[in-house]
């Protein structure tokens, strides 16, 4: 039988079912475990009680991200609360002997730029970290997903967890991105057209011409925000950008074994004719640079659009959703996204930080600097290896002279969980992938867009149209 | 995890669609290295006046009014009833942690976000999808009647109203029967262990790559 990708990878996994019908419960095989600060502990802990061990050490790699300061660190964390997490996170991992990047590892970063940059994720890997944007790493064709605490300990505890096959989704888009348009573009195009739930109970997979000529930067920004089109997984199919890129990184496989993987590997595809349960396809042509508006990454449109208007919407709950996401945010319907006025800049994330966003960014502000409105322009590197990798590039010099700051490495004010946050009231254009409510703060407004996007919006103190500029 | 039987609550409303993970609990209580207490940072932002962070004695806080779960008609409430797409966004289980630290039990919703659906299983909070005209009949109902209790029975499968209406809503097995027993899902897939040594075994042959 025909095949996608993700059932490929689904009977890969399956160690047990629990009845002969194929959607019954599944005992699933796990090949690596991403372990992080905020959702760890309580797993770590439960497992002590219980009088249990990890199931396989070699398959953990952990790293603390989200309260890791972004200024010096030579003084360490200053909130005892979010040291104590970090300080359990090291405890655990030197205890139980699990590989970790500490704060202080110039390996240290994001846990999805990690896992990647490292060649801990590998492609027809089961890919899992208590973390929803584990989504990421479905770019090297792997089924990799976010789970809970609970999970956290029932992958330490047995490498499995239980559960039931998704539905499977392609989303295809064809054809040639405009100059200035991005991956993290197609992908807010996706959930304004399909909506935040609009993939919940299915497994995506990325495909079309345009995905193919995305580089792997590109592909992990997509496969990032399917959990924020509401599906646990984002996939794209292996090809030779993806061999290209594992190859030679630490913890990738070399000599015979890279040999033995390869034919594997490019068998990680959809067979022609495999059936998907649903198909959507979008015109890479047509995309155009994307703003949020709202409280949902769903409430998007286009550089060149305006707010739009409650009023026309005729679904009561939809149009008390946007009224009251028009409050939030402090903005009139039928404004022009370009009359949109900021005070803070960030680019950073698992969704934006690596060293392509960086130099995008960069592109755009060489030699100028940042409006006068605008209180605060930070840059985040993805990892400590970005960071290096941007500073022999000459970028931190870039955004330095531009006025923007130049930070450590860490989740930073995606989710504002150390320091770095907006105050109420404050509006940010972020190249992160949540733009809910008092997400970056409380009482902060977040627009999500490219990093090209953002560093645009720096120069110009309001929403700009990167197509009209020359870099 | 406590089995779940068969209880009659009282339901409060919360009518807005896409309930995200940070509105439940935001970030700041994350840092909390426990797995209880979070009930009283449940909807923090939208429940309390001021701002807050982990620590704060909310007796001493400011009440949000407004804030449908601080009407004195919904004080006690087990069931949550909600609008689609409700958990959407992160993976923390801080989550359902903080709805069932509060006191709830069940949420009825058209539509749940994988995750946190999948969360609430593994901690014995159970999620009920009905259809969106029937949650539209029951936020009604709620609205309309000050102490509208309904009965949850997961063995029957379905949410009885006091006038003996009933709205099958749909379980998987082999949750339903955790649920119903309080099993311990790591003790059960323990029960595989050989299981799972031979697959790894075989994968370690096919794929020596993963285990280097």
């Amino acid at each position: 039988m025909k095949q996608t990708l993700y059932d490929k990878l689904w009977h890969q996994h399956v160690v047990h079912q629990e009845s002969a019908d194929p959607n019954s419960m599944a005992l699933i095989y796990i090949d690596r475990h991403l372990v992080h600060e905020v959702t760890s502990p309580q797993a770590f802990e439960s497992l002590k009680l219980a009088g249990r061990r990890p199931w396989r050490l070699n398959s953990i790699l952990a790293v603390a991200d989200h309260n890791v300061p972004t200024t010096d660190r030579s003084k360490g964390i200053h909130d005892p609360i979010s040291r104590l997490q970090v300080d359990t996170l090291d405890q655990n991992c030197d205890e139980l002997g699990i590989t970790e990047f500490k704060m202080q590892d110039v390996r240290q970063g994001i846990v999805h730029v990690i896992g990647p940059e490292q060649g801990a994720t590998l492609p027809g890997m089961t890919v899992v970290c208590g973390d929803s944007h584990t989504s990421t790493h479905g770019a090297f064709g792997c089924l990799a997903f976010g789970i809970g605490t609970s999970e956290v300990e029932h992958v330490l505890a047995t490498q499995c967890l239980l559960m039931k096959k998704s539905k499977t989704m392609r989303i295809s888009v064809d054809g040639q991105l405009g100059f200035g348009v991005t991956a993290k573009d197609i992908a807010l195009a996706i959930i304004g057209k399909i909506g935040t739930a609009g993939g919940t109970g299915y497994a995506i997979e990325f495909a079309g011409s345009a995905i193919r000529a995305l580089s792997m930067e590109g592909r992990m920004t997509l496969c990032n925000m399917a959990i924020e089109a509401g599906a646990r997984a984002g996939m794209v199919a292996v090809d030779d950008i993806t061999i290209e890129y594992i190859k030679g990184r630490p913890f990738a496989p070399r000599d015979d074994l890279w040999d033995k993987a390869l034919p594997y590997w490019r068998s990680l595809h959809s067979d022609e004719d495999a059936l998907f349960d649903r198909t959507v396809t979008l015109e890479a042509a047509i995309i155009a640079p994307q703003v949020t508006w709202g409280t949902s990454p769903e409430m998007v449109t286009t550089i060149d659009g305006n707010i739009p208007d409650p009023a026309l919407v005729a679904d009561e709950v939809k149009r008390h959703d946007m009224q009251q996401a028009l409050t939030y945010m402090g903005l009139q319907a039928n404004t022009p996204i370009q009359q949109i006025y900021l005070d803070k800049i960030f680019i950073g994330s698992c969704t934006n930080s690596r060293i392509e966003d960086l130099r995008a960014a960069a592109g755009i502000i060489k030699g100028k600097h940042i409006a006068t409105n605008i209180k605060q322009a930070l840059v985040v590197p993805g990892s400590g290896l970005v960071k290096q990798q941007a500073e022999q590039e000459g970028l931190d010099r870039i955004f330095r002279e531009a006025g923007f700051e130049w930070r450590e490495p860490g989740c930073s004010m995606c989710l504002a969980m150390n320091d770095d946050r907006l105050t109420a009231g404050e509006r940010c254009a972020s190249t992160s992938n949540r733009n809910f409510e008092g997400r970056q703060g409380p009482g902060g407004r977040t627009h999500l867009v490219s990093p090209a996007m953002a560093a645009a919006a720096a120069i110009a103190g309001h929403f700009v149209d990167v197509r009209g500029l020359n870099g | 995890m406590n089995k779940f039987d068969t209880f009659t609550g009282l339901v409060a409303p919360l009518d807005r669609a896409n309930v995200d993970t940070d509105a439940i609990i935001p970030k700041q209580f994350l840092k909390s290295i426990k797995r209880s207490g979070f009930g009283q940072n449940l909807f923090d932002e939208w429940r309390y006046l001021d701002h807050g962070e982990p620590g704060m004695d909310s007796a001493q806080r400011q009440i949000n009014p407004d804030f449908v779960l601080n009407q004195s008609r919904y004080q006690g409430a087990e069931i949550l009833l909600a609008r689609a797409n409700f958990g959407c966004g992160s993976s923390r289980e801080h989550a359902p942690w903080s709805l069932q630290d509060y006191g709830f039990r069940v949420i009825i919703a058209p539509s749940f976000a994988d995750i946190f659906f999948n969360n609430c299983f593994k901690i014995g909070l159970l999620p009920i999808v009905l259809d969106s005209s029937i949650v539209d009949r029951l936020f009604e109902a709620v609205k309309q009647a000050e102490g509208y209790r309904l009965t949850v029975d997961l063995q029957k499968q379905a949410v009885v109203t006091a006038d003996d209406q009933e709205y099958v809503f749909e379980v998987d097995i082999f949750r339903k029967h955790c649920l119903l027993n309080g099993l311990d899902e790591i003790g059960l897939t323990l029960q595989h262990a050989e299981k799972i040594k031979q697959f790894e075994q075989k994968r370690r042959i096919e794929q020596p790559w993963l285990f280097a």
